[in-house]
């Protein structure tokens, strides 16, 4: 069963701040999801390989060619907030 | 005007019957005078389709149409960038995001001429199976608007449903097109994993995710495929191989074709009306000359649970970058910069898409890494493995799209009990294969049923083909849902 | 000395090198990889990290971090694949970072280092690719700064991970790997080498042991350690830190800690309690490498001399002595330079000397394009040694030679004749000007006679002044003594 703790330490690590009702219930609901995804306990996977691409294609690459760069303006519209060419965030503190 | 399929709004352009304008301004005007019903659009770019119309009408009336779609006004699905036009993704957190680009597959539809309408409603960041989770609103189905289109490409589907544009895109990660397709009775394509660039479509879960064509018959479905698919360097999951004529494959019928029908597909607690539909078309398959079988996909009722572990772990990942520094929401007042990050991803983001990022989140984190993500990898081999067995005997498979047909807004608030809606679309998306789904009847309510042919990776032809010619022996198609 | 010769611990180190690739775009977009240009001017959708896009592999990126691996003796794997590493810091775009968990592209390699006279072998545990963060710049200092701001230029740039073993045993056996290290990488010309502008940078773990234990000690990771001294130092201030605390009985916390060049300490970052939970998986949106082996042989085939094996040759075949070789092998360039210049003047030891005393009092030894485009080629530092060999001119004028040849270009004997510098052999004439500096310079002569051999000395340079340096120093001194003798 997953813990209260457990959601806490999730959305730490998710970058979500859930308030005490979400908390609970989203305990509440996540202990359902996972009890029904345990039934992939019963199957026997040993040795099969994992499938983490559905179509197997291998070596797809790029030649080694700059482009030319995209307009800076453009590249900078979408920041809720900027100082001229850079973005700005609020103060770092390492968690 | 509005209402005419694209072959048949191709033909009428030809011959000079209409113009790419008229069509656009009709379907604008209908727009507006029933999407505030249905709910299909959350962006409508009048006047840039207008612009395109007039581009158009050039063309027609110099007798040098770019294509099949020249003209032809189409609806995209909001998580699909499009450069100058804001891009939600149903969600909060994008609300105002204006990407600088256009996903390679809107750029192939403007350059085989067809005209975007707008942008369409889905379930936030493609999370749902009832467009009931966008942010901004619910959309409904046009055959009864107390009921779901289906989802998270129920926008699109509803689009064409509702003659609100004449063919749309959607995006299908785990049954997405087909299903709300299937909900509202047009026909809904999810080609192979590969075939169609994802190059500009806003990831859910990169492995699974494509985007598909959502018409009002088959061979719209495959006019429209014909038009984005193809290799794109700017996708290396994308597949370098040629592009067949999809509509020029459609005619040939099914005589000799080896159906199977998955034993599975059939299960307790399916509505019977959808059971007995779907044997009746296999039925009508069978009388069009094809052989039938029995086939057994045993994985198929691990699927969900492959499904829910291995789509919210790509999706914690991929919407990770959603934290108020470099574009869309940011809300104010904080601390500092974690608080700042966590405040605005919880006022972005609604609740399935909380749910979905955690649940991924808990799946890959240390200690529960291997019982959850890694186990479902594992377990997807064994599905895979499951239609590779299939395909030794069979050319394609023939089932229902979904246990049921279109419920009522509100009526599944339990997370699971929506999910378990998928159990038919998951497995081909977790096996990378192309599915259809087209209409094969109606519940007694009135309400559209939905046949899945589902077929070999890019074999696409054959289940079109397959498709086409049951749509042919069949009138389902001559009914329409009434909204005016 | 190693900060804890004479103590009962053993120090154990690894050290992580982050270096830039020298490629020409980023590692999974088009934009120019290149430094300095205004913020956020040299970026796209894809190394911004904006909804929608993705990323496709640089296929010169991975053919570079194979010809290094092959430089360390790694095993290229067959099948590579990237992976995506997961945690919140506004420099990264995505809040993940693509990069190689599970089958890196290397893996088994080993540098040699020199260190305290003697050369051992340092394990390579791994090596993979991974792209670099933008650049934060701070509004006052990280502690204090009430905002930071982000500059993605930097974001998706190539880099290449090299994972030492726990192998290096003192500060200063880091700082020797660090330097064989970024020697072999501007040799393969895969990195400029460059650590102040961070196209190398350098991480530490480090942990102390009783002498004799086997298991290791609890460790510690310092980073930002941006130059050979600083790693070095670090170490040594980190090997003392800890040393003090054993013995003091305490427990050495597993942590992360910065080292403050300014202050000359390391502080603690973030403590393992809050340790980083990177759920690692497959990155979706590239596809498995399988790196054939034609391809690996093709690069091999293409690989220069290594910088260890070239020193060795120079003692060997040019019988140099191994200071020597080792000043002349420290970059690729300058190696090759002073080869060319043999190939011209074939006495190692006299091109040596000059390429060590006069080349490199004007140019730095590992600035390869500075070597290259020095205004003195090999061909002509070789043609000033021949007009000194054939007595054309004298050693010290052929110092002024080099100086003008430096700072015009010219070509030696270009000089020499339109300054006038041949040396004077002439007897006659040389006869005629002793005999002058003799007679303005009695005193001199008298000293001599009392057995001031040095008086002699003064005497020559009277005539070398009065020749402009330019009279042939044997005949004068022949001249000098024949005449002193007489009087
Ligand atoms: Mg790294
Ligand atoms: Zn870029």
């Amino acid at each position: 069963m997953i813990s209260r703790d457990d959601v806490v330490q999730v959305a730490r690590l998710a970058r979500l701040e859930l308030s005490e009702a979400e908390l609970e219930r989203m305990r509440r609901q996540l202990d359902g999801i996972l009890a029904y995804i345990d039934q992939l306990k019963a199957l026997d996977v040993a040795g099969v390989e994992p499938t983490s691409h559905a179509v197997p294609l291998t070596n797809v690459m790029r030649e080694d060619e700059a482009a030319p760069c995209w307009p800076q303006e453009e590249m900078l519209a979408n920041a809720p907030d900027r100082a001229g060419e850079l973005f700005r965030v609020p103060r770092i503190i390492e968690d | 005007m509005t209402g005419l399929t694209i072959h048949e709004l191709g033909a009428a352009y030809r011959r000079g019957e209409t113009t790419p304008t008229q069509v656009v301004a009709a379907y604008l005007a209908r727009i507006e005078r029933l999407d505030a019903r249905v709910g299909a659009y959350l962006t409508v770019t009048r006047e840039a389709a207008l612009r395109a119309a007039a581009a158009a009408d050039a063309r027609h009336r110099a007798g040098t149409p770019l294509g099949p779609l020249d003209g032809v006004p189409l609806a995209v699905k909001d998580v699909l960038c499009t450069r100058g036009v804001r891009t939600t993704c149903g969600s909060k957190i994008l609300e105002r995001f204006v990407p600088p680009y256009d996903a390679t597959a809107v750029e192939r539809l403007a350059a085989a001429g067809a005209v975007l309408l707008g942008k369409t409603n889905m379930d936030e960041f493609a999370m749902g199976s009832s467009t009931e989770h966008s942010a901004f609103r619910p959309t409904k189905n046009p055959w009864d608007l107390a009921r779901v289109p289906g989802g998270s490409s129920g926008g699109s589907a509803a689009a064409v449903a509702g003659d609100l544009a004449a063919g749309a895109f959607g995006t299908d990660t785990g049954g997405s097109v087909r299903q709300p397709a299937a909900f509202c009775g047009v026909v809904g394509l999810k080609p192979t994993y590969g075939r169609v660039s994802r190059y500009g479509l806003v990831a859910f879960a990169s492995s699974l995710d494509q985007i598909g064509p959502l018409g009002q018959d088959v061979r719209d479905a495959a006019l429209l495929l014909g038009a984005v698919a193809g290799h794109d360097p700017r996708d290396a999951t994308s597949v370098d191989a040629p592009v067949p004529d999809y509509a020029a494959a459609l005619d040939g019928g099914v005589r000799g074709l080896r159906v199977g029908v998955p034993r599975e597909y059939f299960i307790e607690g399916m509505d019977p009306e959808v059971g007995r539909a779907v044997r009746e078309a296999v039925e009508t398959l069978r009388g069009l000359g094809a052989t039938v079988e029995d086939v057994s996909l045993p994985t198929t009722d691990y699927g969900i649970a492959v499904y829910y572990v291995i789509a919210p772990a790509e999706a914690s990942s991929n919407l990770a970058r959603y934290d108020g520094v470099k574009y869309g929401l940011r809300v104010g007042g904080a601390k500092d910069l974690i608080e700042m990050s966590s405040r605005t991803r919880a006022a972005g983001f609604g609740a399935e898409v909380k749910r979905r990022i955690m649940l991924g989140t808990y799946a890959l984190s240390a200690g529960y890494h291997d019982a959850y993500y890694g186990r479902a990898q594992k377990v997807r081999t064994l599905v895979r493995r499951d239609f590779a067995r299939a395909f030794e005997r069979v050319d394609l498979l023939v089932g229902p799209t979904t246990p049921n047909v279109a419920f009522r807004l509100g009526e599944k608030e339990d997370p699971l009990a929506m999910y378990l809606n998928d159990v038919f679309t998951v497995p081909t998306s977790l096996a990378g294969l192309p599915a259809v789904s087209v209409r094969c009847g109606f519940s007694a309510a009135g309400l559209p049923i939905g046949l899945q042919l589902i077929g070999r990776a890019f074999d696409e032809p054959t289940i079109l083909r397959a498709a086409h010619a049951y749509e042919r022996a069949t009138s389902w198609l001559a009914r329409r849902p009434s909204l005016a | 000395m190693s900060a804890t010769v004479g103590t009962g611990w053993e120090v154990v180190i690894g050290l992580e090198v982050h270096a830039q690739l020298l490629t020409r775009s980023k590692m999974f977009c088009g934009c120019p990889a290149a430094f300095g240009a205004a913020p956020n001017s040299r970026t796209c959708p894809v190394c911004q990290g904006m909804p929608g896009v993705l990323p496709v592999v640089n296929r010169r990126a991975i053919e570079l971090a194979i010809r290094t691996a092959l430089a360390f003796d790694c095993r290229v794997n067959e099948a590579c694949r990237f992976a995506r590493k997961h945690y919140y810091y506004p420099d990264m775009p995505k809040n993940f970072q693509i990069s190689q968990y599970e089958e890196p592209l290397a893996e088994e390699g080993v540098l040699e280092i020199d260190a305290e006279g003697a050369s051992r072998p340092i394990g390579i545990q791994r090596l993979h690719l991974e792209e670099d963060v933008g650049k934060l710049v701070h509004e006052g200092t990280l502690e204090t700064a009430r905002a930071s701001l982000v500059d993605y230029n930097r974001s998706g740039v190539p880099l290449m991970e090299t994972v030492s073993k726990p192998d290096l045993r003192s500060p200063e056996e880091a700082a020797a790997y660090l330097k064989s290290f970024r020697a072999v990488l501007v040799y393969l010309g895969v990195c400029d080498g460059n650590m102040e502008e961070g196209s190398l940078r350098c991480d530490a773990n480090v942990s102390l042991r009783p002498r004799g234990a086997t298991e290791l000690g609890t460790k510690v990771e310092i980073k930002n350690l941006n130059s050979f001294r600083n790693v070095q130092h670090a170490l040594e201030f980190e090997v003392t830190r800890q040393r003090r605390a054993l013995e003091a009985g305490e427990r050495v916390a597993q942590e992360t800690r910065l080292w403050d060049a300014d202050r000359a300490l390391t502080r603690s970052m973030r403590s393992k309690e809050f340790a980083h939970d990177y759920r690692y998986f497959p990155e979706p949106d590239l596809v498995p490498l399988t790196i054939a082996r034609a391809w690996v042989e093709e690069i091999r085939a293409g690989l220069p001399e290594l910088p260890r094996r070239r020193r060795q040759r120079f003692v060997a075949q040019h019988g140099l002595p191994p200071y020597d070789a080792e000043v002349l092998t420290q970059s690729r360039a300058l190696a090759d330079y002073f080869e060319a210049a043999v190939r011209e003047f074939p006495q190692p030891k006299t091109v040596s000397n000059w390429v060590m005393s006069e080349l490199l009092r004007v140019l730095p030894a590992d600035d390869e394009r500075a070597i290259q485009g020095a205004p003195i080629t090999p061909a002509r530092l070789g043609g000033l040694l021949a007009l000194i060999e054939d007595g054309t001119i004298s050693g010290k004028i052929a110092k002024d030679v080099f100086e003008k040849m430096f700072r015009t270009g010219d070509d030696a004997r270009a000089i020499v004749a339109r300054e006038g510098l041949t040396q004077v052999a002439d007897e006659g004439a040389l006869a005629a000007i002793v005999d002058q500096v003799m007679a303005r310079n009695p005193k001199a002569i008298e000293d001599y006679k009392k057995g001031k051999t040095a008086a002699a000395k003064a005497l020559v340079g009277q005539v070398m002044k009065a020749t402009g340096g330019k009279a042939n120093p044997g005949i004068v001194n022949r001249l000098l003594e024949e005449k002193l003798s007489k009087t």
